[in-house]
């Protein structure tokens, strides 16, 4: 169990840095839906029989339906009808952006090493894979143009916050966890809607057309 | 105490059914009134705590309920005459949503659980970003992408604070709980670095709710291109909360023992929002625009307040109440304007107190106030806060602080003198704009409220304040 953790871990992180440079739309909503699909099995890897079973698996079955498909089908359907593939001239640079990646993982992994846990400890990497998934989602979500890259950077933000999640899921009530996913599901479901009107407005979801109030 | 969060939620789905687009805004006056009784009862009869004490009449919710409460009640008012005029669009998303908010912002000012208060802080959140696109032009579009985005993400850095005090709680010994009573039962045993990280992170989280620098670039957008009403009810409301929200992460810290941490953050961050305000208001040409900076400087005059413990913060929590009521006259006053020039830019806007005797002068009355004139309420709140800075022996701070609140006068004074005398004749006028009893009631209601606790500040209310502030911990 414990190794299987660990691959799913490093896959996470691994998952993470492809996000940062890949420029193809399509392929960077695929990787996000893989690191949905992967991180809801993480806990039933990492349940302790103090959890009942129905938790574990409301909580797992939740995570890969909305993360691993609902959101990414919503997010396929904006590329299409909006016919965007690239994510052309990034904020930053897609190397600058992997190195910056690479930085707050090699820094993510030595906070958590100066921060003990006051829990009996789930997985080693669990917090360092939180940490670093954290970075990435804000990395992605301030260097792209375009609505639906900062759609895809929220989401693995979210991942991230999920992964931590996982610490509390022992002794906090699920009410916490299901409000994770419900906003989820809320908060794109709202950012879908306006990015309908984004292109209809401009036949194109590029936040920075959308830049007139200036001071 | 159910009663008040679930009676706006009732009328909020009768006016997203209500197939009557007349019917619509009554809904919102109906859904705002029952809602100020049913505060009104609460004070009077302080009920014991509901939800397994999740949710309570707290000193802090004591403070910011009723107000905002009235501002809403206020605001349902005028949206009256608002949506009257505007049988342009369609108010369905916009009644419902604004009765949604009031719901959520009932939550939060209770909510005594940090987990249900981050959620019903995402549900403001989400309930007024399609409010911000009522007007369907670009700008506007851009305002509430922006909004949205940015505001989700201060939200989801929040989450992970409140994970990480969730943490702290699990240290053995420790309450394993996010009850707040739980937390600061528990003290020292809470595990101290989490607590310090869960701070920063919701500092940054609940920091952008209130629009604190550099955590407000969705301000002046989203303040800028939202109709008058949503403008007072953020500015007013929805800050507000984000302030007492951090309030009691700070009680937390007290009680862990980090308070000095917490509080040398909260007075940095204080500062830097002043001094940038004062910075983007001078030359400031949208007077709604300008209205947002003044706003991001009041959030760091309260933050400030918080930070420095004491006197200034029982005075922040006097602020927060001045602050709310002022903004609800100067958005609905500008707003006013804003609908009668079709402009809301100084070049074509002048006259205003000549065109619309009540609104013109509200604007220019709020304005004083809002900058700490005497008599009005602000200016005993902001003069005692400055007071505790110097009470406490920290001159720097309070010289800093004084310079940028007469900065801000005068940056504020330069754009509003351009808005309201001088000759109307010229300016663009839309027609069927002049002030009317809905739309003109409203601010000059909450005008008089300041202008009262300005006057006579009852000693319910300074009690009140203290404790509100003795919670926090010093």
């Amino acid at each position: 169990m414990k190794a299987f953790a660990e691959m799913v871990f490093i896959l996470v992180v691994v998952i993470d840095f492809s996000l940062l440079v890949s420029s193809r739309l399509k392929a960077v909503i695929r990787a996000a839906a893989a690191q949905g699909a992967l991180l809801s099995v993480l806990p039933l890897l990492l349940s302790s029989e103090r959890v009942e079973v129905g938790h574990v698996l409301a909580l797992s079955l939740g995570a890969l339906v909305v993360k691993g498909v609902v959101i990414p089908w919503l997010l396929t359907v904006a590329i299409r009808e909006a016919r965007i593939r690239r994510e052309v001239e990034p904020i930053v640079g897609f190397i600058p952006s992997l190195i910056l990646g690479a930085v707050g993982v090699a820094l993510a992994f030595a906070l958590s090493n100066g921060m003990p846990l006051p829990t009996p400890e789930k997985h080693d990497l669990l917090v360092p894979t939180a940490l670093s998934t954290v970075w990435t989602g804000l990395l992605l979500v301030v260097s792209r143009r375009k609505a639906v890259s900062q759609v895809i950077g929220f989401l693995v933000l979210e991942n991230g916050v999920f992964v931590f999640g996982l610490l509390l899921s022992d002794f906090m009530p699920t009410m916490v966890e299901a409000g994770v996913l419900l906003d989820l599901v809320a908060a794109v479901f709202v950012m879908g809607i306006v990015m309908f009107d984004i292109n209809r407005e401009f036949s194109s979801l590029d936040t920075e057309k959308l830049s007139a109030p200036k001071d | 105490m159910l009663f008040v969060v679930l009676a706006p939620l009732a009328f909020s789905v009768l006016a997203l059914l209500d197939p009557l687009a007349a019917r619509r805004p009554r809904a919102l006056l109906a859904g705002g009134l029952t809602h100020l009784a049913g505060v009104g009862w609460l004070i009077v009869a302080a009920p014991s705590p509901a939800l397994h004490g999740w949710l309570e009449l707290d000193p802090l919710a004591k403070v910011v309920l009723p107000v905002i409460s009235l501002l809403f009640a206020a605001c349902s008012v005028y949206a009256q005459g608002y949506l009257a005029r505007r049988r342009d669009r369609d108010n369905r998303l916009f009644v419902g949503g604004l009765l949604i908010l009031l719901s959520a912002m009932t939550v939060v000012a209770t909510s005594q659980h940090l987990g249900l208060s981050w959620v019903a802080i995402e549900l403001t959140t989400l309930s007024t970003a399609p409010l911000i696109y009522f007007d369907k032009s670009a700008r506007a579009l851009e305002a509430a992408w922006k909004y949205l985005l940015v505001c989700s993400l201060g939200i989801a850095l929040a989450l992970l604070g409140t994970f990480f005090l969730a943490l702290a709680s699990a240290s053995t010994g420790g309450p394993h709980s996010l009850l707040l009573s739980d937390l600061v039962r528990a003290g020292h045993m809470l595990s101290q670095a989490w607590v310090r990280a869960g701070f920063a992170f919701l500092l940054v989280g609940y920091g952008t709710k209130m629009g604190l620098a550099p955590l407000h670039s969705w301000k002046p957008d989203a303040y800028g291109e939202a109709p008058g009403i949503l403008g007072a009810l953020l500015s007013g409301g929805v800050t507000s909360l984000g302030f007492v929200s951090l309030a009691r992460v700070v009680q937390v810290c007290s009680a862990a023992g980090e308070a000095a941490f917490a509080r040398d953050a909260l007075v940095a961050m204080g500062l830097f929002s002043m001094g940038l305000a004062s910075v983007y208001v001078i030359g400031q040409r949208d007077f709604k625009r300008m209205l947002a900076y003044s706003s991001v400087e009041h959030m760091g005059i309260l933050a400030f307040g918080l930070g420095l413990g004491g006197v200034a913060t029982s005075s922040a929590m006097f602020h927060a109440v001045n602050n709310a009521l002022t903004k609800g006259v100067l958005f609905l006053a500008a707003g006013n304007i804003h609908r009668s020039y079709g402009s809301k830019l100084v070049d074509e806007v002048r006259g205003a107190a000549r065109r619309l005797p009540v609104s013109g002068s509200l604007f220019l009355a709020g304005f004083l106030a809002i900058t700490g004139s005497p008599p009005f309420g602000p200016f005993f709140s902001e003069f005692s806060i400055l007071n505790g800075a110097l009470g406490a022996g920290r001159y720097a701070v309070g010289a800093l602080y004084l310079i940028f609140l007469s900065v801000i006068f005068v940056g504020m004074g330069a754009t509003v003198l351009k808005v309201v005398p001088g000759d109307p004749a010229g300016a663009p006028e839309v027609a069927n704009t002049r002030d009317s009893l809905a739309t003109a009631g409203p601010p000059l209601f909450l005008m008089a409220l300041v202008l009262a606790l300005g006057l006579h500040l009852p000693r319910g209310l300074k009690v009140l304040f203290d404790a509100a502030a003795a919670r926090v911990g010093t």
